[in-house]
């Protein structure tokens, strides 16, 4: 099996460009990833792009061509869609598809155009990742479901707004070193619990922002990079996917997300290594509940632990395992179909020592990226390590 | 749009009878139509159970922030319920929800942040409109915005 590196990583600041489109957002990613690995265009022998929204916000199907055309590349490309994991699991099928020999050089990311919807409109848009016939029909939204899950949460294991607004704060502070972050200003717990509801235990500051974004990753064989000489010291080394119920009601549990459990245990599996050895992760946290649930489901904190890890400061910049040190969803933003390449692109700043808060992990060796789709229905983990 | 669901829209009518029903494989997993295989055992053949006549919450939120089709009924609840063999979801009636206002409570004075930890919960949480364990039916009723029908929930009569 061929192993898989990252060689370069590419952003577009994350935020509100209503005007921009999708292929113009994914262009200018897909340059800055080339650029960064030191890498042709003309290497790249599939394109792997995650998309969820674009036939709604952009009115925009077949996004593959049209994104291959923007990143300058021509060879087989597809658009995945997973809701919010689309761009993780275009991710995984990159590193399946190098580790098959089957190419060596992927481009793999995504994109999505949002705020050029209005709030009601981006609404309804994402609900669509849950069961329309059992959940949106009962006025199940986004945040809604995750407020579901976060009051059952409570009612489990205990924990409130309070513990929740820990994470939102933390996650803020993380985002202001960061040029690519859509909000980069602190957000003190108080802040946030005085902000007005969203749905109920959540409020304003639970939630990620609408933002418009993209993400690019060249990843390619370890062969390639060391035949062409690349400066490429991160390797993906573990991958995972998991499938729950798609209707939270059907769950076993509501306050679990074993999508996510799957996920995390065959990556790590895949990587021989388990939660101890890791040292640093971004995680999904679409919702700061979300955060909670997946550290627990990676076995950084026992069930029922997570919701005092921001409080306690074992997940801030300077704990024992910061978590979403890009600012994370919450903060640096959330273009759902991007997000699961800007989770492993920001992992491998950090892991190579050029991003902003790399100083908070210098020794740092083992990163997790955690992208779920949907109420955790869809669940990608990726174990990048470096190595010489 | 307006083209019926099969299985779900029969479903529906049932609840609205009064006949809700739950698919139960041999097994005893319950599933909702429409179903052909059993999702947690594979099975192909379902019997249907009457739905018990109360539910009990599970989980409840109430949603400030709507989408179109529920503009006009925000602020809404919508609730978890287990009811036998499944859990049913449904916008919950016949609760306090409180008015249709989108202000922040702006009313925090005195200085918690030296204490914070013992002046957790109780001033932060909010309200449930039901308790959580609460018993409540389940029915069919028209949404506020476009008279769509919804699955409902309500606090069970004596």
């Amino acid at each position: 099996m061929n192993g898989v590196r990252v060689a370069g990583v590419g952003l577009t600041r994350f935020g509100s460009h209503p005007e921009r489109t999708g292929r113009d957002l994914f262009a200018e990613a897909a340059a800055g990833a080339f650029t960064d690995a030191g890498v042709d265009r003309g290497a790249v022998e599939e394109l792997n792009v995650g998309n969820f929204m674009g036939a709604i916000a952009e009115h925009q199907g077949h996004q593959a061509p049209l994104l291959a055309e923007a990143a300058g590349v021509r060879c087989p490309a597809t658009r995945y869609e997973s809701a919010c994991a689309s761009a993780g699991v275009a991710v995984r099928e990159a590193v399946r598809t190098i580790r098959s020999g089957e190419a060596d050089v992927v481009l793999a990311g995504g994109t999505e155009r949002m705020t050029v919807l209005d709030t009601e409109a981006a609404t309804d848009g994402l609900a669509i990742a849950a069961d329309d016939l059992f959940e949106v029909r009962a006025g199940v939204t986004f945040p809604g479901a995750y407020a579901l899950m976060a009051r059952a949460y409570f009612e489990a294991y205990g924990g409130g707004r309070r513990e929740l607004a820990h994470v939102a704060s933390k996650n803020h502070a993380n985002a202001v070193p960061n040029e690519y972050a859509q909000y980069r200003r602190e957000v003190s717990v108080e802040e946030a619990l005085d902000a007005p509801p969203v749905a109920t235990p959540l409020h304003l500051y639970d939630a990620c922002p609408i933002t418009d974004g993209a993400s690019a990753l060249v990843l390619v064989s370890d062969e390639y990079a060391a035949a062409n000489g690349l400066d490429a010291p991160v390797s993906v080394t573990g991958t995972g996917q998991g499938t729950d119920r798609m209707a939270l009601a059907d769950r076993t549990d509501l306050a679990r997300t074993p999508a996510a459990t799957d996920a995390a245990t065959t990556a790590y599996d895949d990587a021989n290594l388990g939660p101890a050895d890791v040292d640093l992760a971004e995680v999904h946290d679409c919702f700061t509940i979300a955060e909670v649930l997946a550290i627990e489901s990676l076995g950084l904190a026992d069930p029922g632990e997570g919701i005092g890890a921001a409080r306690d400061g074992r997940t801030t910049a300077d704990g024992d395992i910061p978590v979403n040190l890009s600012g994370g969803l919450k903060a640096k933003g959330h273009p759902v179909g991007a997000t699961g390449g800007s989770q492993i692109a920001e992992l491998t700043r950090l892991l190579r020592g050029d991003h902003p808060n790399s100083g908070h992990v210098p020794d740092a060796e083992v990163g997790v990226a955690h992208n779920a789709g949907g109420t955790v229905a869809s669940a990608v983990v990726h174990v990048l390590e470096v190595r010489g | 749009m307006t083209a019926r669901d099969a299985g779900y829209d029969e479903w529906v009518d049932a609840l609205a009878d009064g006949r809700g029903y739950a698919l139960v494989c041999p097994e005893g997993h319950g599933s909702l139509p429409p179903r052909r295989t059993c999702p947690e055992c594979g099975a192909t053949t379902f019997s249907e159970e009457p739905l018990p006549e109360r539910g009990t919450v599970e989980t409840v939120t109430v949603v400030h922030v709507p989408p179109p089709q529920f503009a006009d009924d925000a602020p809404y609840a919508t609730a978890i319920a287990a009811f036998g063999p499944v859990r049913l979801t449904g916008v919950l009636r016949g609760v306090d929800v409180g008015e249709k206002e989108l202000s922040g409570d702006g009313d925090d004075d005195d200085d918690t942040a030296g204490d914070a930890a013992t002046a957790s919960d109780a001033d932060t949480a909010d309200d449930d409109p039901i308790a959580i364990g609460a018993p409540v039916e389940v029915g069919v009723a028209a949404r506020d915005t476009d008279e769509r029908r919804v699955v409902t929930l309500r606090p069970a009569t004596e």
